[in-house]
């Protein structure tokens, strides 16, 4: 026999029982899982932010069908996706799920805040920081070196000219992945529909404040005093809104001497959700 | 009086706002095992107990006391009888009591460094002379001044560890401090003497123990794990100060120079003094000053205020002028090895410093990340100027926080 005919006869023989073994293994080593855990992943988001406290997206999927996770627990997904899961589950959506954004708790740019030292190094917020707590003169500020920026899994930050982060509002997802990389905690998860944010952090006092910010919360209580709905707590020489009770007046904003609240009058709810591939 | 003055937990004030102190009553005691005491190096009024900006940034709280210029010495400060009427348990006390703290930069509290676990037995001490940074000459002084009071403390470490050697190394480049412990030795069988290789860092714990018996330390170990205890010569005297005169730890000698100083010289400061104070008494600034440096200019922390008070592990005060100040712009890294070269804890900086740029914070660790000594040799060598060391200490940083988070 000729032996390119032995050869592929021996070696369909071996590629058949290799098939066979494997159809075999296939059936009875198979993995159960639940259906409904591919068909909840395939409608979510798919960037793997973990923002919900799962491994990726697959692992949110099988906490929902194992009931670990909230239907309404991906936060990028938002309404939409959880509507969609509860259809999945078989269960009644839930109601109450709000798009959130992350909103900066400071103004203090490279113009209005003053440094204090010039800074030679690592161009990393949590790096600056080891060198005599930054460069800043305010030890509650923004170091304006972007490590947000760097952070954010959807492209939702970025620098202006003057070293600030800006959120983009439409493609922020609200997964919360820079409130954990800020060093100094400036970012808050907040409702997409409040308009009325007080962009400080400083619990120094007045003085203190003045010296290092132009635009720096500096305690003076007229926010609170003015607020028709009594929001603004005063909290350590920090004015603090409770956006549970704010109504998006703006009594406030007129009266803040340094600017520090800032107001986006009727804020356009974002209908679509960003797609993400 | 910064509640943070040594490694470990922050003191606890003992006293109130307004309150009468004397000169070296404990104004405030250790929180944690390691921790340490901390006493009136004036004696005056509490004016205020509240947060004061500090070296390594941000702000700690402070006991600000009024010098009323008495002087008045607290009760019961006083001789503590003879090192031989003295028990090991004893003296570890006295050193607790004292708020003694390793001199050399780190403040250690020294009473935990010479109580080590039973199942760590301790052979050798090492006095350590090398003061390898350059400007800071305040052991080297020390070493020459006060020789008998050095030796007398590493006698009582000596006792308190139960060691039989205590090797005292020195580099080549103090004659005089050699030939003075070479005096010590001729007449005490305890101590050894040996002369070093002028080389930076060789003042580094691990690596001395290394240079002066052939052992290394393991991998996030202490000298301790190899049977050796290191002290600072500075700590001895303090030590030898505690015993012999009662003196809690209040004062120290440290180094004021740098170009930027008109007078540069070494000065024994109470511990609280405002760092202006200090280089005023140096005859003040020369020029514009630039950097202001507590340490070394290698491990030293630029600060940025002179308000901040002179430390217990502060060993030098160095000001660079204006012009003398460089800022440096890092290019990529050209894979030339020099940093691996240069670190002598033979790691590989630009590797660790990649994983710590790229958030791979467990990778960094099996790089050994949590073995870096910071030393600067890597930043310093780098022809690229790339902050090596500052992107490791970030992950040094963020490495121990997460241990933190994970209990």
């Amino acid at each position: 026999m000729d032996v390119s005919w032995l050869s592929m006869i021996s070696m369909g023989l071996v590629g058949a029982f290799f098939a066979l073994v494997l159809a075999y293994a296939s059936r009875v080593f198979a993995v159960e899982t639940d259906p409904r855990a591919a068909a909840i992943e395939e409608i979510l988001p798919g960037a793997n932010c973990g923002a919900c406290g799962f491994t990726g997206c697959s692992g949110f999927a099988e906490g929902v069908t194992a009931g670990k996770a909230e239907i309404s627990g991906c936060p990028v997904g938002g309404a939409d996706v959880a509507n969609a899961i509860a259809e999945i589950m078989g269960i009644a959506a839930p109601t109450d799920v709000k798009r959130k954004v992350a909103q900066l708790l400071c103004a203090g740019d490279c113009e209005q805040a003053k440094n204090r030292a010039e800074y030679n190094g690592v161009a990393d917020c949590r790096a600056a920081l080891l060198v005599g707590g930054g460069p800043k003169m305010c030890t509650y500020g923004c170091l304006g070196f972007g490590t947000c920026a760097i952070a954010c899994p959807f492209d939702a930050i970025s620098m202006n000219e003057h070293d600030l982060p800006v959120v983009d509002e439409e493609a922020c997802t609200g997964c919360g992945i820079c409130v954990e990389a800020c060093p100094r905690d400036l970012f808050q998860l907040v409702e997409e529909q409040q308009g009325v944010h007080i962009r400080c952090r400083s619990f120094a006092r007045g003085k203190e404040v003045r010296q290092a910010c132009d635009v720096g919360c500096i305690g003076c209580r007229r926010c609170a005093r003015e607020c028709p709905e009594e929001a603004i707590e005063m909290v350590d020489n920090l004015a603090v809104i409770d956006y549970e009770k704010c109504t998006n007046c703006g009594a406030c904003v007129a009266v803040c001497p340094t600017n520090t609240i800032h107001w986006q009058k009727e804020k356009p709810e974002v209908k679509k959700l960003v797609a993400v591939s | 009086m910064s509640l943070q003055q040594h490694t470990g937990g922050p003191s606890k004030p003992l006293v109130e706002v307004g309150q009468e102190v004397k000169l070296g009553q404990k104004i405030a005691d250790g929180s944690s095992f390691i921790s340490a005491a901390l006493h009136a190096s004036v004696a005056g009024k509490v004016v205020e107990i509240a947060p004061h900006p500090h070296p390594a940034g941000g702000e700690v709280t402070a006991i600000v006391i009024e010098n009323d210029g008495s002087d008045e010495w607290a009760e019961g400060i006083g001789p503590k009888g003879s090192l031989e009427s003295l028990s090991p348990e004893q003296i570890r006390e006295i050193v607790k009591e004292a708020g003694i703290v390793g001199l050399g930069g780190a403040a250690f509290p020294t009473h935990v460094k010479i109580n080590p676990p039973p199942d760590k037995p301790i052979e050798y001490l090492v006095l350590n002379g090398c003061e390898c940074e350059a400007y800071l000459t305040t052991d080297h002084r020390l070493m020459i001044e006060r020789t008998e009071d050095i030796a007398f403390g590493g006698k009582a470490l000596a006792k308190a560890l139960g060691v039989k050697k205590v090797i005292v190394g020195v580099e080549r480049n103090k004659p005089e401090a050699i030939a003075a412990f070479q005096e010590i030795a001729a007449r005490d069988d305890l101590f050894q003497v040996e002369s070093l290789e002028v080389k930076y860092p060789q003042g580094a714990e691990k690596q001395l123990v290394y240079c002066l018996l052939g052992r290394e330390v393991p991998s996030r170990g202490l000298p301790a794990d190899v049977g050796v205890v290191v002290q600072n010569v500075a700590t001895a005297a303090a030590v030898a100060d505690a015993i012999n005169k009662g003196w809690p730890l209040i004062k120290r000698v440290i180094t004021v120079s740098g170009t930027g100083v008109q007078e540069p010289k070494n000065v024994e400061v109470r511990v609280g003094t405002p760092v202006k104070d200090a280089i005023e008494f140096a005859g003040g600034y020369n020029g514009t000053p630039g950097k202001v440096l507590m340490g070394g200019p290698m491990t030293g922390i630029a600060v940025h205020t002179t308000e901040v008070p002179v430390m217990k592990g502060t060993s030098g005060i160095i000001v660079v002028p204006r012009e003398d100040v460089k800022q440096y712009d890092p290019s990529p890294c050209i894979r030339c090895g020099r940093c691996v070269d240069a670190c002598p804890a033979y790691l590989m900086p630009v590797t660790i410093a990649n994983f710590a740029e790229k958030g791979m914070l467990q990778e960094a660790d099996q790089y050994g990340a949590m073995d870096c000594i910071e030393c600067g040799c890597c930043t310093y060598v780098c022809p690229a100027k790339r902050f090596l060391l500052h992107w490791i200490q970030l992950a040094k940083h963020q490495l121990l926080a997460l241990k933190r988070q994970n209990g």
